[in-house]
């Protein structure tokens, strides 16, 4: 079961990132990386990640996807842009290919340690939140730090463009 | 995969099942019942009414960015609630103080960006 459910994910996020890659309409390719993302999380799901499959919902397929559509929406130009630029393209595709490699090569390499699946539904939650309270506090107050930098980042960004108009 | 959990996202399944099949029941049915006649009007968007003006997909003013980067932001930070939300009374205050502390530096961020004005709409 689980392993038709993977592979049944698997050709979705397959099938649309293809789509993503191969429709001249930028729009079209955002709407197939929000299926993909979508994907994704299902995928999760799958692998009872259910931590993971929330997190992509909520930021990768809900405000990532946002983002991507309004710098979409205002960057290119009223007439339908369609995505061709051929030059370079297979050079492009060669180091992607080099980077999958070497993911790949990384994720296989790795000793993963699988943990006991916790049956108690609260309990998958607790555990984790456990954890990011006690052993890494730090890191949790540091994301924040993180979150605040793109928060100033995105103010200065923006007040500059309005003095450019 | 464990019973509970296949359970449980199987009621999830079947609910989502519900809603697309509802909706998509709907739309059958109307392209079955409508009569047909095309005419030049059904083919431009419906806009309150009004003939719409220029094109659908237009350039956006760069000030909506700034407002999708704040969702981004207090999504990501909402994200880090949920596994919060069920501990915070078994854990001891700190866990507490902790994300009020990691809520203080966000709403300070979100204080320092109305103080420069850009949530005011020019």
């Amino acid at each position: 079961m689980q392993l038709f459910l993977t592979s049944l994910t698997a050709s979705i996020i397959l099938f649309s990132s293809l789509g993503v890659v191969l429709t001249r309409n930028v729009v079209h390719a955002a709407i197939f990386l929000l299926v993909t993302l979508i994907g994704v999380s299902a995928l999760f799901l799958v692998q009872l990640a259910e931590f993971l499959a929330l997190v992509q919902i909520l930021i990768y397929a809900g405000a990532v996807i946002i983002v991507l559509m309004f710098s979409i929406m205002l960057t290119r130009e009223t007439e339908q842009t369609a995505v061709s630029n051929n030059t370079g393209k297979l050079m492009l595709g060669g180091v992607s290919l080099l980077v999958f490699a070497g993911f790949c090569f990384a994720i296989f390499m790795t000793d993963w340690i699988i943990a006991d699946y916790v049956s108690n539904e609260a309990g998958r939650f607790v555990a984790l939140g456990k954890a990011l309270f006690s052993d890494f506090l730090v890191p949790f107050e540091i994301a924040s730090l993180v979150l605040l930098v793109a928060l100033v980042g995105a103010v200065i960004l923006t007040r500059e463009g309005r003095e450019g108009a | 995969m464990p019973t509970d959990y296949a359970f449980n996202y199987t009621a999830v399944i079947v609910a989502a099942g519900f809603g697309f099949g509802g909706i998509g029941f709907t739309f059958i049915l109307s392209r079955l019942l409508a009569p047909k006649r095309p005419s030049l009007m059904q083919t431009i968007a419906y806009e309150c009414g009004i003939i719409p003006e220029g094109q659908g997909n237009t350039k956006y003013n760069i000030r909506y960015y700034l407002f999708a980067l704040f969702f981004l932001i207090f999504a990501v930070e909402a994200v880090f609630m949920f596994p919060w939300v069920v501990v915070f009374l078994a854990l001891p205050s700190s866990a507490f103080i902790s994300m009020m502390i990691f809520l203080a530096i966000l709403i300070f961020g979100l204080a320092y960006a109305w103080r420069k004005g850009v949530l005011q709409w020019r």
